[in-house]
C-alpha cells in the first residue's frame, strides 16, 4: 500500500510495545457479595419489625384497657385475653383449625385453577395479536366487575356452598395472573427472537425454550399477587356462601354477630397468617426457581 | 457510481489463499461468491431509504470488513443477508444454508449456563445429541471458555459474553459468518484480544466473513477487503484489499504499513462525494 494520507495521524497510535495479555477475567460474584451484605443487615431487619411489633401491641393494650370500657371491650380484648380463649382454648383451636383446613382448600383450589387457566389464556394471547386484542379487555372486564356483586348470580348457578367459594376465588386471582403472564411472554429480548427467527424455530419450541423460561419471574410475580387475593377471595366467598362446612369466613361471620371478640381476633389473626404465608412461599419459590439467574433491579 | 476495486480484491483473495495453511481453500477469481448483493435498495416503511445501488460480493474465504457513519445502513445490510429484513430492490445470492450471524450483544439466555447457551442453535437445528455435544466441547475450547460451563451469563464479563455467543455459532460451523458490530461495547484491550482470536478461528475454518464495525483499525487488522459506506443513503464508496498474510500477528498493528492502510481507509471515511 502506498497511498498514505493526513488521516492517518487521526487513528488508533500506535502503541509502543505489545500490550501484556489481560489476565483471563473471572467471573464477577458481585449478585452473591450483594446478597451477602444484606445478610450483614440481618439485626436491622429484624430489630426494626420487632420494635414496630412491640409498639403495636402497647397501642393494642392501650385502646383496650384505657380507651373502651367494660360493655365495649369486646371490640377490641387484650391480646392475652385473644391468646386464652381464642387459641390456648383446646375445642376453640381445633375448630380453627378445621376451618382453617377448609379456607386454604378453596383458596388452594381456586388458585390452582386461576394460575393453570391464567397461563393457557395469556399463552393464547402472546401467539396471536387478533387473540389478544379479543380476550384482554374481558380479563380487564373481570377484573373490574365487583366481586360482591355477583355473589347472588352465582348463588343461582353453583349453590350456597364449595363451588360458589372457589369460583369468587378464582374470579378475583386471574387477572395478575394473565397480565403479568402475557407481560411477561412479551417483555422478550428482539435479539433473541431474531435469533430464533434465524433458524426457523417453530412457535412451540420458541415458546417452550425462550418465551416461558424468560417469562417465569414476572409470571412469579403474578402468582404471588394472586396467592394474596385468593386468600381474600376464599375468605370472602366464605362470608356469602355458607352452607357446608364452615371456613375462616364463615366463623368470622358467626362471632361477628355473636359479639364475641377474643374468637373474632384470634380467627382475624389466623386468616391473616394464612395470606402472609402464602405470600411468602410463593417469594421463596420464585427465588428458588428462578433466583439463581434473575435479580430484580433494586432501587 | 458504485466504486469497485476488483482488481486489488483479487490479488487480496490469492494472497491470503496463498497464506493459508490449510491450503486447499477452492478460492480464486472464478469462485462463485458466497454472498452476493446487486443493486440492494432498502427503503423502510416510514420511508427511510437506508441503502441505494449497493453492490457486494463477499468470495469463500474472504474477510470482508464494512465501516462507515452511524446509521448508513451497514447494519441493514447484514439483516438482509441473513434474511431477518427484506430487500426492496436487487438481489441478495447466499450460496449456502449454514450462515452464522453474530449479534451486537451477545443475546444469551440468562438462565442457561454457557454450556446450555453454547447448545442452543444445535438443539433448535436438531443435531443428533452425541455429534451437538461433540461440537459444543469443540466449540467451548475454541473461544477458551474452558472451566467456564457452567457459569450462567450474568456472572461473565462481557468480552466472555461475547466468546459464548462466538462458540455458540461455531457450533454450527457455518461457511458464511455474519458480525453486526460484535465487539464494539468491549474495551480496547479485550477487543484486540477478541480480534486475534477471531482470526485465529478464521485461519482454521475459514468461512466467508462480512463484518460490520466501527473501527477502523479493527476492520484493517481482520479483513482481506476492507469496504467504505458512505453516509445515509448508504451505498459502497470504496472496497480496499488489504494485503496482510495470514495468520496475522498481533505486532501486525503497530507496522508503519498498517498506520498507512488504516490512514487510507479513514480517508475514504471522511471525504465527501
Amino acid at each position: 500500500m502506498t497511498t498514505t494520507s493526513p488521516a492517518a495521524a487521526t487513528t488508533d497510535p500506535p502503541a509502543p510495545a505489545l500490550p501484556e495479555p489481560a489476565p483471563a477475567s473471572r467471573p464477577r460474584g458481585r449478585v452473591r457479595a450483594a446478597s451477602g451484605g444484606r445478610r450483614g443487615n440481618l439485626a436491622s431487619l429484624v430489630l426494626g419489625p420487632a420494635a414496630v411489633l412491640a409498639a403495636f401491641i402497647g397501642l393494642w393494650y392501650g385502646v383496650s384497657d384505657g380507651l373502651l370500657n367494660e360493655q365495649q371491650r369486646f371490640m377490641l380484648p387484650p391480646p392475652h385475653e385473644v391468646v386464652r380463649v381464642g387459641i390456648l382454648d383446646g375445642k376453640n383451636f381445633s375448630s380453627m383449625m378445621s376451618a382453617l383446613r377448609l379456607t386454604c382448600e378453596v383458596t388452594f383450589s381456586g388458585l390452582a385453577i386461576a394460575i393453570v387457566v391464567g397461563v393457557i389464556v395469556a399463552v393464547a394471547m402472546s401467539q396471536a395479536k387478533w387473540i389478544e386484542n379479543a380476550l384482554f379487555p374481558w380479563a380487564v372486564v373481570i377484573q373490574t366487575v365487583p366481586v360482591l356483586a355477583l355473589t347472588p348470580v352465582l348463588s343461582f348457578f353453583f349453590g350456597f356452598a364449595l363451588t360458589s367459594r372457589i369460583i369468587v376465588c378464582v374470579i378475583i386471582a386471574f387477572f395478575p395472573i394473565v397480565s403479568n403472564t402475557l407481560f411477561g411472554l412479551q417483555s422478550v429480548d428482539r435479539g433473541m427472537h431474531e435469533l430464533f427467527r434465524l433458524h426457523r424455530t417453530g412457535r412451540w419450541t420458541r415458546l417452550w425454550k425462550l418465551q416461558l423460561p424468560a417469562a417465569l419471574p414476572s409470571m412469579f410475580t403474578g402468582f404471588r399477587n394472586a396467592a394474596g387475593l385468593s386468600v381474600i377471595g376464599a375468605i370472602v366467598g366464605e362470608f356469602f356462601f355458607k352452607q357446608g362446612e364452615p371456613g375462616l369466613g364463615t366463623t368470622l361471620s358467626v362471632f361477628t354477630s355473636r359479639l364475641e371478640g377474643e374468637r373474632l381476633w384470634a380467627t382475624t389473626l389466623t386468616a391473616s397468617l394464612l395470606g402472609i404465608a402464602v405470600f411468602v412461599f410463593f417469594g421463596w419459590l420464585s427465588r428458588r426457581v428462578v433466583g439463581r439467574w434473575y435479580q430484580p433491579k433494586r432501587g | 457510481m458504485t466504486i469497485t476495486h476488483p482488481g486489488p480484491a483479487d490479488d487480496a483473495a490469492d494472497t491470503a489463499a496463498a497464506a493459508d495453511t490449510a491450503g486447499a481453500s477452492p478460492d480464486g477469481a472464478g469462485a462463485t461468491p458466497a454472498l452476493r448483493f446487486a443493486g440492494v435498495r432498502k427503503r423502510f416503511r416510514d420511508g427511510t431509504v437506508a441503502l441505494v445501488d449497493t453492490d457486494l460480493a463477499v468470495r469463500p474465504g474472504e474477510f470482508v470488513s464494512v465501516v462507515g457513519p452511524s446509521g448508513c445502513g451497514k447494519s441493514t445490510l447484514l439483516r438482509i443477508a441473513s434474511g431477518l429484513e427484506k430487500a426492496t430492490d436487487g438481489t441478495v445470492d447466499v450460496a449456502s444454508a449454514g450462515v452464522g450471524y453474530v449479534f451486537q450483544d451477545a443475546t444469551l439466555l440468562p438462565w442457561r449456563t454457557v454450556r446450555g447457551n453454547v447448545r442452543l442453535l444445535a438443539e433448535l437445528e436438531h443435531l443428533d445429541a452425541a455429534e451437538r455435544e461433540r461440537r459444543v466441547d469443540e466449540a467451548i475450547g475454541l473461544v477458551g471458555l474452558g472451566g467456564f460451563e457452567k457459569h450462567l451469563p450474568h456472572e461473565l464479563s462481557g468480552g466472555m459474553r461475547m466468546r459464548t455467543s462466538l462458540a455458540r455459532s461455531l457450533v454450527l460451523d457455518p461457511s458464511i459468518f455474519l458480525f453486526d458490530e460484535p465487539f464494539g461495547a468491549l474495551d480496547e484491550i479485550t477487543r484486540e484480544r477478541l480480534n486475534d482470536e477471531l482470526l485465529r478461528m478464521f485461519v482454521l475454518r475459514r468461512f466467508a466473513a462480512l463484518f460490520i464495525t466501527h473501527s477502523v483499525a479493527e476492520a484493517v487488522f481482520l479483513s482481506t477487503r476492507v469496504v467504505v459506506m458512505s453516509g445515509r443513503p448508504g451505498r459502497v464508496k470504496a472496497d480496499l484489499a488489504v494485503p496482510f498474510a495470514y495468520p496475522r500477528a498481533p505486532q501486525l498493528r503497530y507496522s508503519p504499513e498498517f498506520a498507512a492502510l488504516c490512514g487510507e481507509v479513514s480517508h475514504h471515511l471522511r471525504s465527501q462525494d
